[in-house]
C-alpha cells in the first residue's frame, strides 16, 4: 500500500532520514520505534508530504505522491502535538475540517461520541488541555474512514480511558482491514494492537519484523523484552 | 479554494487591529479635509498620510498573520489541500480585507470631498499599494522561520520604501549631476512602488512642484497617460513578482 523507496532527508548538516526502504501492506499494524530523534516523525511527515524529501520517493497505491495531494485523502492522521488555529472553537475546527475535505459517505462519530466532544463544541482550541486537544486529533484522524492510519504517539497525554478507547478503536479498525503506523514509547501499550516492527536508528532502519518471528528469534514473551534483548545482544 | 478563503476571510474580519486601521484612516481623511478648506490641498494630506501607513500596516498586519497562521497551515496541509491554493487562499484574504480597510476608511471621504476621478485614482492607487505590501510580507515571511527576523525584515523594506529611496534617488542625482543620467532615475523609480503610486496620483493632480524629482524625470519621459499606464503595469508586476517567489518557496516548504 504505501512503498518507501531509498528515501533520504537532510536537514543541514543532519541526516534525519538515510536512504530508507521499507513496504507497507495492508492489514497491518505497524509499530514504528526507536530512539529520541532517530526520523520517525519524518518519516510520518515525509509520507504525508509535509517533510519534501531530499532523495527517493515515496508510492502510495502505486502512485508517486510528488506533486499529488488527492492520496491525502485515504490517510488519518494524528500529530504528536496537535497545533490548532487558537481562535478557533472544537466545532468551527470540525466544520473546516468537514468543509475542506467535502465528504460525501458517512463520517465515523464513534469517537466524536465517545469523548463526549459534543459537551464542549464552544471551547476555544487554546484553553484546551493537552488530553482533550488529542482528543480532537484521534477523532479528526478516525473522522473519514481512512484506509491508512498514521498515529504519532496516540496515547500520550491521553487519560487511561480515553486511551483505551482509542485502543480499541485502532484495533476495530485493523481488523476493518487499514493498514495502521503508531510510533510510540511505550512499546507495553502496543503489545496486544501491534503486528509488525519497524525499529529505526539515526534514520536508518534496523528492523522491520512480524512480532511473532521478533519472539520466537529472541525466546522473548513480550515486544518491549525482545527488544531489549535484541539491543543486549547487539544482533540487529 | 474559495473553501479555505471563507474562514481566513472569516478569521481577519473578526480582527480587532483590522477595524482599529480602518477607524484610523476614517479619523485622518475627515479631519484633514475637514481642516483645511481648499479639497486639494487636503488631498495632498491625504496622499501623504496614506503613502506612509497603508504599506506599514499591510506588510506589518501581514507578516504577524502568516507567522500566526502556521497551526493553520500544517493542519490543512495533511488533508487532501494543495499548497498552492493554502497559500493563494491567505493571499486573497489578506489582500481583500486590507483593501476592505482602506477603502471604508480613506475612500468614502474621498469620494465625498473631492473629485470622482480622482477620489478614484486614490482608491486604486491605495488598494495597489495594500496589495504589493501583503505580497511583500509573504516574501519576507517564507524567507526566514523565526518570527522576529521575519517582522524585521517587514519593517526593514518598508523603512528602505517609503523613507530611504526617494533620498538615494536625489542622492545619485546630486553625485552625478554632470551626466545625463535622466534615464537611469526613471529606471530607478520603478524599483520603488511608493514613489511609483506618488507619480500616479501627481500626475493626475498635475501638481508639478510636488512632484519630487522622479516625478519630474517621469513626466518629461512619458507625458501623463503613457506615464499613468507605465506606472500601473509596474505596480502590478511589484505583486506578482514577490507573492509568485513566496509561493514557489512555499511549495518547497517543510512544515
Amino acid at each position: 500500500m504505501i512503498e518507501v523507496k531509498n528515501i533520504s532527508k537532510n536537514f543541514g548538516k543532519l541526516k534525519a532520514l538515510d536512504n530508507l526502504n521499507l513496504q507497507l501492506n495492508k492489514g497491518e499494524c505497524i509499530a514504528l520505534i526507536g530512539p529520541n530523534g532517530c526520523g520517525k516523525t519524518t518519516l510520518i511527515k515525509a509520507i504525508l508530504g509535509m517533510v519534501l524529501p531530499s532523495g527517493g520517493d515515496i508510492i502510495f497505491d502505486g502512485k508517486n505522491i510528488k506533486d499529488n495531494t488527492e492520496y491525502r485523502a485515504n490517510i488519518g492522521y494524528m500529530p504528536q502535538i496537535g497545533r490548532y488555529p487558537e481562535n478557533m472553537s472544537i466545532g468551527q475546527v470540525l466544520d473546516m475540517i468537514k468543509g475542506i475535505r467535502n465528504h460525501s459517505q458517512q463520517l465515523d462519530t464513534d469517537l466524536y461520541e465517545q469523548f463526549a466532544l459534543a459537551k464542549m463544541l464552544d471551547k476555544k482550541m487554546r484553553t484546551l488541555s493537552g488530553g482533550t486537544t488529542q482528543k480532537v486529533s484521534a477523532t479528526l484522524a478516525f473522522l473519514f474512514k481512512p484506509q491508512v492510519l498514521i498515529l504519532d504517539e496516540p496515547t500520550a497525554g491521553l487519560d487511561p480511558i480515553a486511551s483505551e478507547i482509542l485502543k480499541a478503536k485502532i484495533i476495530e479498525a485493523k481488523n476493518n482491514g487499514c493498514l495502521i503506523l503508531i510510533t510510540s514509547h511505550l512499546l507495553s501499550e502496543l503489545e496486544d494492537i501491534v503486528s509488525q516492527i519497524i525499529f529505526m536508528q539515526e534514520g536508518q532502519l534496523i528492523l522491520h519484523k512480524n512480532v511473532e518471528d521478533l519472539k520466537t528469534t529472541t525466546g522473548q514473551q513480550t515486544i518491549a523484552r525482545s527488544i531489549v534483548h535484541l539491543l543486549k545482544t547487539a544482533t540487529v | 479554494m474559495i473553501r479555505i478563503l471563507k474562514y481566513v476571510a472569516l478569521d481577519i474580519l473578526k480582527n480587532k487591529i483590522i477595524i482599529a486601521y480602518a477607524i484610523m484612516l476614517a479619523l485622518f481623511s475627515w479631519s484633514s479635509f475637514g481642516l483645511e478648506d481648499n479639497a486639494s490641498k487636503g488631498l495632498l494630506t491625504v496622499l501623504n498620510i496614506v503613502l506612509l501607513t497603508v504599506p506599514l500596516m499591510s506588510i506589518l498586519f501581514a507578516t504577524i498573520y502568516i507567522y500566526n497562521s502556521g497551526e493553520f497551515i500544517e493542519l490543512l496541509v495533511s488533508h487532501p489541500v494543495k499548497r498552492s491554493k493554502i497559500w493563494k487562499a491567505l493571499f486573497t484574504g489578506l489582500s481583500v480585507s486590507m483593501i476592505a480597510a482602506y477603502v471604508i476608511g480613506a475612500g468614502i471621504p474621498l469620494l465625498i470631498f473631492t473629485n470622482w476621478d480622482i477620489a478614484l485614482m486614490m482608491i486604486a492607487v491605495g488598494s495597489l499599494l495594500s496589495v504589493i505590501f501583503v505580497a511583500l510580507a509573504f516574501l519576507s515571511s517564507i524567507i526566514t522561520r523565526d518570527k522576529a527576523k521575519g517582522i524585521g525584515t517587514s519593517i526593514m523594506l518598508w523603512l528602505y520604501f517609503a523613507l530611504l529611496f526617494d533620498g538615494l534617488v536625489l542622492f545619485l542625482f546630486f553625485q552625478f549631476a554632470d551626466y545625463p543620467i535622466e534615464k537611469v532615475i526613471v529606471f530607478l523609480s520603478a524599483l520603488s512602488p511608493i514613489d511609483l503610486s506618488r507619480i500616479l496620483i501627481l500626475l493626475r493632480l498635475d501638481v508639478s512642484a510636488m512632484l519630487g524629482y522622479t516625478g519630474a524625470v517621469f513626466k518629461n519621459s512619458f507625458g501623463s497617460d503613457w506615464g499613468l499606464v507605465v506606472s500601473f503595469l509596474l505596480l502590478s508586476l511589484w505583486i506578482l513578482l514577490p507573492f509568485y517567489i513566496s509561493l514557489r518557496k512555499f511549495r518547497k516548504k517543510d512544515l
